[in-house]
């Protein structure tokens, strides 16, 4: 047996011995969790070039593009409080950690970087990024409409200062932001892919940057 | 197996471990320091806790190979003076149950101290409740890093 193999089956069986003593699920999915399938794949660009007005055409992109800004990929860093939430049914993060200044975590207290570090880690079922921390508090979107959250990710006092360029640069190219394509382990991918749902922002951005009512 | 120089608690060490081994594993398996501990493989539990040019890391939680030339020190080279006030509020506090989990509370504990000497109770349970006690020693953890900030208040 691999040295890996190893230390990921002491792992699995100290974990499952962990949840059962200590009553809280892993970081992976539960069985609950897996009941939460990924909504799919995203519609092309072309696929909205019939809609021939231009905010009803930019309202149904963003509609599109939605389907990755509600995935739990995106949402669990984007919570509603300093929480953060974890797994496809986006429960509380275990253990507890909060925002603290730069969303790295409170200062004395637990950092993102404590368990987290520059790539996924399978043996302990840990993901991983260079850039892993929480959205800012102007950037909750977790419990609002698709409309609440587009006009809020136009809003530069909410989005970081971002122009529309900066906004389409961030969704179609951000290294963090690509990682809810590729969380490796049990996570369930975002739907799609990063270029795809880069192009639907885009276009959504060139079609006058509409959003949905509500 | 590939032979990894890993500098741990300001000693240069050769390790013959695989790579993607995790860290933890080379703490105690490669280096033979068996005061980090092993508690759930999965970054839950604390108990492997030790530091990565200082700052607290979950040593289950990353490959060998991720550590490069950065400090690890276990809790076998622990000796700030937050460490020292640290250990002698669980002695005298009498913290310790079984015991296990400890080594791992004591690295969180003074790292907190480290960063904040004057912890209040919620700054103590946001920086320890990472580190699980299954003999839940909690009250007498949060005494202690009470006393150590005292302590150190001088």
């Amino acid at each position: 047996m691999k040295q890996i193999s190893k230390y990921a089956v002491l792992a699995l069986v100290a974990g499952g011995m962990a949840a059962g003593v200590m009553s809280f699920a892993e970081f992976g999915a539960s069985e609950a969790d897996a009941a939460v399938s990924n909504p799919g794949k995203l519609q092309p660009v072309s696929a909205f070039a019939k809609i021939k007005n231009k905010n009803e055409r930019a309202v149904a992109l963003f509609n599109e593009a939605g389907k990755v800004i509600a995935s739990p990929r995106c949402m669990n860093c984007h919570p509603a409080t300093d929480r953060p939430t974890q797994t496809d049914s986006m429960r509380p993060h275990i253990p507890l950690v909060v925002r603290g200044e730069g969303g790295m975590g409170a200062a004395g207290g637990l950092a993102c970087t404590t368990c987290h570090h520059e790539a996924n880690f399978d043996a302990a079922n840990v993901p991983g990024n260079p850039k892993w921390a929480l959205a800012p508090a102007e950037m909750a979107w977790q419990g609002k409409s698709l409309g609440q959250i587009c006009a809020q990710i136009k809003d530069k006092e909410r989005n970081g200062g971002k122009d529309m360029a900066a906004l389409v640069h961030h969704m179609a190219e951000d290294e963090l932001v690509g990682w809810g394509w590729k969380p490796g382990g049990n996570r369930t991918p975002a739907p799609g892919t990063q270029k795809q749902f880069g192009e639907l922002i885009k276009a959504w951005a060139d079609a006058g940057a509409a959003c949905p009512k509500g | 197996m590939a032979a990894l120089t890993l500098k741990i608690n300001g000693e240069s060490r050769q390790i013959d471990v695989a790579p993607d081994t995790p860290l933890l594993w080379a703490i105690r398996d490669g280096a033979g320091l068996t005061g980090t501990k092993y508690g759930c493989g999965v970054a839950q539990c604390g108990a492997c806790t030790v530091y990565l040019d200082g700052q607290p890391v979950r040593s289950c939680s990353m490959p060998v190979s991720a550590v490069g030339t950065s400090e690890v020190t276990t809790i076998e080279g622990l000796s700030s003076k937050e460490a020292k006030a640290v250990q002698a509020a669980w002695v005298a506090h009498d913290v310790p149950q079984c015991g296990y989990c400890q080594s791992g509370q004591v690295m969180s504990a003074a790292s907190l101290l480290n960063l904040n000497p004057k912890p209040t109770d919620e700054d103590i349970d946001l920086a320890m409740n990472g580190n699980i006690c299954r003999c839940a020693t909690y009250v007498r953890i949060r005494a202690a890093i009470h006393s150590a900030a005292k302590t150190l208040e001088g």
